[in-house]
């Protein structure tokens, strides 16, 4: 899934467009925070059985809001999927 | 007369206690309807659930919403093969569901699906130093199911045949050993097919059975998950009642004396 960048929200103009890794695919750095990069998805940051990794660690849902991604970072958004 | 299936016999780990003794898997039932009937029939409470990747938005309805009260989750660590990737799953599925249950499932090799012991141990102690309520799946050996307890395992998990093979209990004498010498409630997970596969593993001394395949993949989910509730009712009641020893010759249960024309 693709993420437009949105205007304003991006790398400064004129520099290496930085990347972050969502979910194993690289794209535009362009969510300030992890809040606004669910946002950016459609994907509703209240939905229960949902949760985010930044670079490794699991950050708490009510962080998601003031937690600022770095360029270079890695994301994993996952959610309970039906297993045995 | 009181009733034998008397509810002072629930199962206890980790201080919760359960009515049912079948735990059931969440995939792979034609669609979800049959599988919240199938749960329903089974009379579960507790649900396993694996973390992946989010599909995209409005993809599905959401497991969470799906099961909603209905029973606990157990979250699980399918697919990973290092105790790194496992802990990080588990962290995961404790925010993502609320609980520090854990199915620990860490396997060697995707075809085979076997534990990867080594990594298995080394996960197992790491969560529960993190607070987790870790439920190892594992080999039906004896010697790995005494250290994962002694690490501080709520339950062993020990398999009965490969997952998703429907081949039943292919050790039941070491699965009777584990019991027999395990410190902590032994469930039986993964490889169970049918009924009478669910009520052997009771008989043998399991404090509960976990399985999936066998329900979501039968020809009526409903219906095997009913046969399922049943037989490890039975083998429960079995268990407590206690088998007659098996004898090498025939004991007639009829008088020996007054037989006619003798």
């Amino acid at each position: 899934m693709t993420n437009p960048s949105s205007p304003g929200a991006g790398p400064v103009p004129g520099s290496r467009p930085a990347h972050i890794t969502v979910n194993g695919v690289r794209e535009p750095h362009a969510a300030p925070t992890l809040a606004a990069l669910l946002v950016a998805r459609d994907i509703d940051p209240a939905a229960r059985g949902i949760a985010v990794a930044l670079d490794g660690r699991v950050v708490p849902r009510a962080a998601w809001a003031d937690t600022p991604i770095a360029p270079g970072a890695t994301v994993e958004i996952v959610q309970a999927r039906p297993g045995g | 007369m009181t009733d034998p299936k008397t509810p002072s016999d629930p199962l206890v780990i980790a201080g919760r206690s359960f009515r049912s003794r079948l735990f059931l898997g969440t995939a792979g039932y034609p669609n979800r309807q049959v599988m919240l009937d199938a749960l329903a029939a089974s009379g579960t409470e507790m649900v396993t659930a694996a973390i992946r990747r989010i599909s995209l938005a409005g993809e599905e309805e959401s497991l969470v919403e799906l099961i909603g009260e209905r029973a606990h989750f157990l979250p699980n660590t399918a697919g990973c093969q290092t105790a790194r990737d496992a802990v990080l799953t588990a962290e995961l599925a404790r925010e993502a569901l609320g609980t520090s249950w854990i199915k620990l499932e860490v396997i060697g090799d995707r075809e085979l699906l076997y534990p990867d012991v080594e990594e298995l141990v080394r996960a197992t102690g790491e969560l529960v130093a993190a607070g987790f309520t870790v439920l190892p799946y594992c080999n039906d050996d004896p010697i790995v199911c005494r250290k994962l307890a002694d690490l501080g395992a709520a339950a062993v998990m020990p398999l009965g045949a490969p997952i998703g093979s429907g081949l039943g209990i292919c050790n039941p004498h070491m699965i009777e050993t584990i019991c027999n010498r395990s410190p902590v409630p032994v469930v039986l997970d993964a490889g169970i097919g049918t009924a009478s596969e669910a009520a052997l593993a009771m008989e043998l001394g399991c404090a509960a059975v976990l399985l999936n395949t066998a329900v979501s993949k039968a020809n009526d989910p409903v219906r095997m998950a009913a046969a399922m509730r049943a037989g490890v009712e039975a083998g429960r009641l079995a268990r407590l009642a206690g088998r007659i020893p098996r004898r090498r010759h025939a004991e007639p249960s009829s008088p020996q004396l007054g037989l006619v024309g003798t």
